[in-house]
């Protein structure tokens, strides 16, 4: 009898036991949502920017960006498109904003007929804006602002 | 003495007399059988025809489903807001009768090449782009960017709802003469080299205008 009252005490622990258990392995809740990680999370559907103005730079030597749709504008192997308005040659009659003289100098200093290979992919550094609200707050004020 | 086989001296049938008295040669019912048979046969064939003016026909060919369907695909012309599309045939055939029937005899090159797997790799694909290209370029614009035009017509472009870089352009180029192809290459598939004085020279660049 008291065999049998030890084995059930012993089986309800067990049962507790194995309750904590897989309360601990209940999967976290990460930041980034309940996405698993090898998959991505949708994307919502942002805007370009499409006001065609110059965006005032907010500190000296600050990559102006780009005020303007780019979707399907090339920059491959091939060709960058970029430069079809941008180049110097081509800004005055495109109305474009003409890409910088240190742009067209080579890593010697020498000057060029158009950017230097080194510019070549100008979304490194020029991006495009989109109607999404900052992540995190941001409390920085560049000097020109 | 007969004139049966005289006209000089018999006033000639009317076009619809004669026509009449051919009917009652051959028989009526004859008659409208060949007139079904016309009907059918063009009706087949044009069928047939438009077949071969599809998105679907196009990409049965590997070459064009491995390399210029896939870049379409990320255009504007594949998927927009309003799901109106321009599908192969929109672009590369006319829709006129007489252009599109002496497009598609030039397309039998095309099948030629298909058999002959001139560009059946994408390696081969991309070598051959340049001239691919220029090609295109060089029709659409001797036929003033007409397929281009049949649904972006410039009389109806309503400027005030376009970019202030567009109507700053479009204004001075179509007073120019300018025509759609001038400007708009690339629209679809990726553009072939082209020289821009930026790095390496490129030798096998394409000719822009």
């Amino acid at each position: 009898m008291a065999l049998i009252r030890r084995s059930i005490l012993l089986v309800a622990f067990l049962a507790l036991a194995g309750g904590a258990f897989a309360q601990e392995a209940a999967p976290p809740q990460p930041i980034r949502g309940p996405t698993p990680i090898p998959e991505t999370n949708p994307s919502e559907a942002f805007k370009y920017d499409r006001s065609d103005r110059p965006i005032p730079r907010n500190f000296p030597q600050h990559p102006p960006i780009i005020p303007h749709n780019i979707k399907g504008y090339q920059i491959t192997k091939n060709v960058n498109m970029c430069m079809s308005c941008h180049a110097k040659t081509r800004a005055p009659t495109t109305g474009a904003t003409p890409v910088g003289r240190s742009h067209y100098l080579d890593r010697d200093g020498k000057e060029l007929a158009n950017i230097s290979a080194r510019r070549y992919f100008c979304l490194q550094c020029h991006v495009p804006q989109f109607n999404a609200d900052p992540l995190v707050a941001n409390t920085f004020r560049g000097p020109t602002k | 003495m007969t004139v049966r086989n005289s006209t000089i001296f018999v006033e000639p049938d009317g076009f619809f007399t004669r026509l009449w008295k051919r009917v009652k040669r051959i028989g009526p019912w004859t008659v409208i059988g060949l007139f079904a048979l016309g009907v059918l046969f063009w009706g087949g064939f044009n069928w047939a025809f438009e077949l071969t003016n599809t998105e679907s026909f196009c990409i049965s060919c590997h070459e064009m489903q491995e390399n210029v369907f896939k870049e379409y695909r990320h255009t504007i012309h594949y998927t927009n807001r309003s799901g109106v599309r321009a599908t192969c045939p929109d672009c590369h055939v006319p829709k006129a009768w007489g252009p599109k029937i002496i497009r598609k005899i030039q397309a039998s090159n095309e099948v030629l090449h298909k058999v002959l797997g001139s560009i059946d790799t994408p390696e081969k694909f991309e070598a051959k782009r340049p001239r691919l290209a220029e090609h295109e370029w060089a029709r659409m614009k001797a036929n003033d960017s007409q397929e281009c035009r049949n649904c972006h017509n410039y009389q109806y472009m309503d400027f005030t709802e376009q970019g202030r870089r567009a109507v700053a352009t479009h204004s001075v180029a179509f007073s120019e003469g300018a025509t759609c192809i001038d400007c708009h290459k690339g629209i679809a598939h990726q553009l072939p080299p082209i020289e821009q004085e930026i790095g390496a020279p490129k030798p096998d660049a394409a000719k822009v205008n």
